[in-house]
This record gives structure tokens, sequence and C-alpha cells, in this order.
């Protein structure tokens, strides 16, 4: 019973991975260690993931609090910092119903389809030095494949709640999370150019500078990206209260609720976890070998602050602007970054294929007055066709108003 | 390598199941809860019906798709069918030749035109 990781298995470059399978497998028949390792991160994960997301609802009500002027929840708890707590157990406490006429088994399979690909994202983030659950070798792909599968949960929340306000809703989110995958799936390929792989371990590696300063164009777009696909305030006409109500999710209650809105701040954390990899370098900083969790834990902290402060800054957008800034901005947007980007590779690298780090200055030096030149120009390119109207007063006397018509 | 392939994938495919399983353990707690009298459930008519502000629903619950919807789906899947050309490109492109980089450069044009296609015949607005 005594298992050892041989050098050759690929998990042997899994640090923490290794750890704990030798520690179990020193009792343990060889697949069951294989299975309790995995187990074991798995649980950091789906803990990380829950409780992340309890925590950021916190932390965004708190900041927004601020941003408001105000103080938001301190009641429960120091600081408020078991508000979550009590905003689960009164969802757990309250009534789950399921409005008549809806399709039952696809209403109650939601925050399942919602909860699983978000959990499942994490598997490949790097969270310290050697420390992912499974280090793909397509992880770039892997986090975008499995992220886009929300659309089709918000379809069927939107589908089966029987709730013209629910559709609405969900072919809203539909449209708008398939205008804005375009740019960022694009967006990242000029991270995957530079770093050379897929693999979300090897870009942390290729990142001698962040890939802030490498790919600016690319982390823009792939921000205001996936604000719009989480439906995130300036991009929600998805759930614009004011309008449609809550949105896809208006018919849940109790538990499903819970989850669905867990989901929703989950998938902001994951999403901040992965700007913070493959644009702010990772758990790269100061003596990463112990504390390289406490970096990659401050960039993603750093990044969530970025999204809340969007939020408390933002109006909603229309939805004609929204596709509008998907289309006719963010697109051109990341083929210019992708043009640039495949031009600046081709001309830097050396003869063996591989980019220096003052290759990776160079494009810094390109591509950041390039990022800044084209959303100056195409900011301005594509004008909205506003006019001041003046109204001429008719026989009855109203104050003269200008109004503004927008096309 | 077929090895490496399937312990990776083999530790992705545990972790797919308790990622169903996390959240299906939490519907089937709170229905449990349900049953043993932790939260109330007793569902009438007026609880059941459709929310929308107030007043009864009239007329069906259904509404007809917008039809602009189509043609963004249709930009969508040009584009992302693209993509999956362009990320094994991209990985492997600090290793290619000039021309591996015409070559993508003519496939994304051609692209391009269609996209600008579509501008012109104004296809990107959301016109009523």
């Amino acid at each position: 019973m005594n298992c050892q990781l041989a050098a050759d298995n690929i998990l042997f470059e899994n640090a923490l991975y290794r750890v704990i399978y030798d520690a179990v497998g020193s009792f343990l028949p060889c697949w069951l260690a294989y299975v309790a390792a995995g187990l074991a991160i798995m649980l950091i994960l789906v803990n990380a993931v829950l409780l992340g997301a309890a925590l950021v609802t916190w932390f965004e009500r708190r900041l927004l609090g601020r941003f408001h002027n105000r103080i938001g929840p301190n009641r429960w708890g120091p600081f408020g910092l078991l508000q979550p707590i009590a905003d689960l157990a009164k969802l757990m406490t309250k009534e789950d119903l399921i409005p008549a006429g809806a399709d039952k088994i696809t209403f109650s399979l939601v925050p399942l389809v919602m909860m699983a690909p978000l959990l499942l994202m994490t598997a490949v983030i790097p969270f310290s030095k050697n420390t992912a659950l499974a280090n793909l070798n397509v992880g770039v792909l892997f986090i975008l494949a499995i992220g886009s599968l929300t659309t089709v949960a918000i379809f069927m929340a939107g589908w089966s709640s029987n709730n013209r306000y629910a559709l609405f809703g969900a072919a809203r989110a539909v449209a708008v999370l398939i205008s804005y995958e375009v740019p960022v799936v694009i967006s990242l390929l000029g991270v995957v150019m530079v770093a050379g792989s897929m693999s979300l371990a090897n870009i942390v590696q290729a990142q001698a500078i962040p890939f802030l300063l490498v790919q600016p164009l690319a982390l823009l777009i792939f921000l205001t990206g996936m604000s719009a696909e989480l439906n995130r305030t300036p991009f929600d006409v998805a759930e614009a209260e004011s309008e449609i109500i809550a949105g896809y999710h208006i018919e849940y209650s109790g538990i499903k609720f819970a989850l669905i809105f867990a989901a929703e701040t989950g998938a902001m954390l994951v999403v901040a976890a992965t700007i913070a990899t493959l644009f702010l370098s990772g758990w790269v900083g100061p003596f990463a070998e112990y504390i390289g969790w406490f970096w990659f834990l401050l960039k993603t902290l750093l990044v969530l602050f970025v999204f809340v402060w969007i939020r408390a800054t933002y109006p909603r957008l229309r939805v004609d602007q929204i596709m509008a800034l998907s289309w006719k901005f963010l697109l051109p947007l990341s083929l210019i970054n992708l043009a640039a980007t495949t031009l600046e590779v081709f001309f830097l690298r050396d003869s063996a294929g591989t980019l220096a780090t003052i290759d990776l200055w160079i494009m810094a030096g390109i591509n950041i007055p390039l990022a800044l030149g084209c959303i100056f120009l195409f900011g301005n390119l594509v004008p909205e066709n506003a006019k001041v109207l003046s109204v001429r007063p008719t026989t009855v006397v109203v104050p003269a108003v200008a109004t503004v018509e927008v096309r | 390598m077929l090895e490496d392939y399937f312990r990776q994938y083999g530790l992705i495919a545990i972790f797919a199941a308790i990622a169903v399983l996390v959240p299906t353990g939490m519907l089937m707690m709170s229905y449990m809860a349900g049953k043993v009298g932790l939260r109330p459930s007793n569902p009438t008519p007026v609880k059941l019906e459709a929310y929308e502000c107030g007043v009864e629903t009239i007329g069906g619950r259904w509404n007809q798709f917008n039809f602009r919807y189509y043609m963004f789906a249709i930009l969508f899947v040009i584009f992302d069918v693209e993509v999956v050309f362009l990320y094994p490109w991209a990985t492997k492109f600090l290793k290619l030749e000039l021309f591996a980089l015409i070559e993508m450069a003519v496939f994304v044009a051609i692209l391009l035109v269609g996209w600008a296609y579509a501008w012109r015949k104004r296809d990107l607005e959301w016109r009523s």
C-alpha cells in the first residue's frame, strides 16, 4: 500500500496534489489515493467558490454602500461579515414556489446548470505555484467553453418560467452573451499567442512582465466582455429591474434563487481569478514560492474591486447601444489587437521561436499607445446620432426645453 | 502520453460529478427541509400566478421572439467557428512560418468581408 507518484507521471508536477497523494498513499491503494487526493483539492475549490461567492456579495454590498455614500450592511457580525449567512438562512427557510404552467423539470434544473460549470471552471486555475486541480494544455479553451454553458441555463430559466418578463430577459441575455463572446474569445488569442501555450500555468510563467502591459487592449475587451457576460450593471439589460423586474430569475424563490444568485456572484469571482491569472501574472510576486496564494488572492480582489467600481459608476446602456458596443467597437478592436500582436510576435521572436523579456517590453511600448489610439479613434468613429431639437411653444405655453432625440 | 491525458481528464470527470452533486445536494436539502417543516410549503393559485405587476396576467404568457436576434446568432456562429481554427494556430504561432501568417490573414479577411457587408446592410443595428 505504499504509493508514491512517479516522476514521469504528469500529476507529479502538481505540488499540492503530490503532497496529498503521498500522504494518503501510505495507507490507501493507489487508485483510491488518486481519487482521494483529487477530492481533497476539489473540496478546496468547491468551498472556495461557494464561500467566496458569499463573501463577494458582502464585499460588493459594502463597497457599493461606500460608493453611494452610505454604510452598507454592518449589523450582523464584525463589519457585517455574517450578512451572507443571514441571507442564506433566510432564503433556505422561504417557500420554494414553482409557478403554475411552468416546465417543472427544466425550472428545477436551472440552479444546477448554472452552478456546475462555474465550479468546473476553477479546475484549471492555478491558485499558487503548480497548484491547480489539472494543468490542462487547453486551459484557456476549457474556461471559455465551460463558461459559456451559463447561456443555456439562462435560457432554460426564461423558457420554463412561463412568464413574459423572464422570456424577455432570457432573450436579451442570450443576445448579449453571444455578441460579447466573439470579442472576448478573439481578445484572448493575443495572450495565447504571446505565451505560446493555452495552459494557464504556462501563461503565468510566460508573464515576465504582466500581460496587463503587453496586451492592454485585450484586457480592456476581456473585462468589458466579461462584465456583459456576467450581466453586470452597465450591461444588465437581461435583469433590468426598472424594465423587466428581474429578467430570467423573476419566478425563482427560496433555495433556487439563492443558488442562482450564488452562481452569479461566484462567476464574478471566477472571472476575476481568470483575469488575475491571464493578465496580472497570477501567483507571481515576492516570495511567490511560499505565499503565491496571497498574491493570487490580492490580484483577484483587485479585479473584483474594478468590477464593483464599474457597476457603481456607469448607468445602464440601452440594448441597441450594447449591441453596437460589441459589434462595432469591441470586435474591430479585438481584431486590431490580434493583427498587431501577430505582427509583433512575427518580427520580434528569435529563430528558436521564443520571446525575450526585452521583446515583451517593446510590445508593451507599441501596444499601450495603440490601445489608447484605437479607443480614441473608434470611440469617435461611430457617434451616436444625437441632435438637439428645440421645441417650439404652441398655444399651450410650455417652458422651452431641449429634448435630445437619439436614433 | 495517453495515460497523462486520462490522469488529468479523470480528475476533471470526477470534479464534474462533484460539481453536479453539490448543487443537487443543496436542492435536496431544501426539499427535505420542506418535508420536515423547516420551511413553509402551501402553494395557492394566487401565489402560483406569473409575477408581473400585481394585476392579473392578460393574454398568453408567451411572447414573440424578435427576428433581430437571428442575425446576431448567425454572425456569432460565423465568428465562433473562425475562433476554433484560430486557437490552435495562435498557440503554435511562435514557431510557424510566414506562410501561416498569410494564410490566416486571408482567412480572417474573408470573414471580415462578411462582417463589413452585415454592417453595410445595417444588420448590426437594432432597428425597429
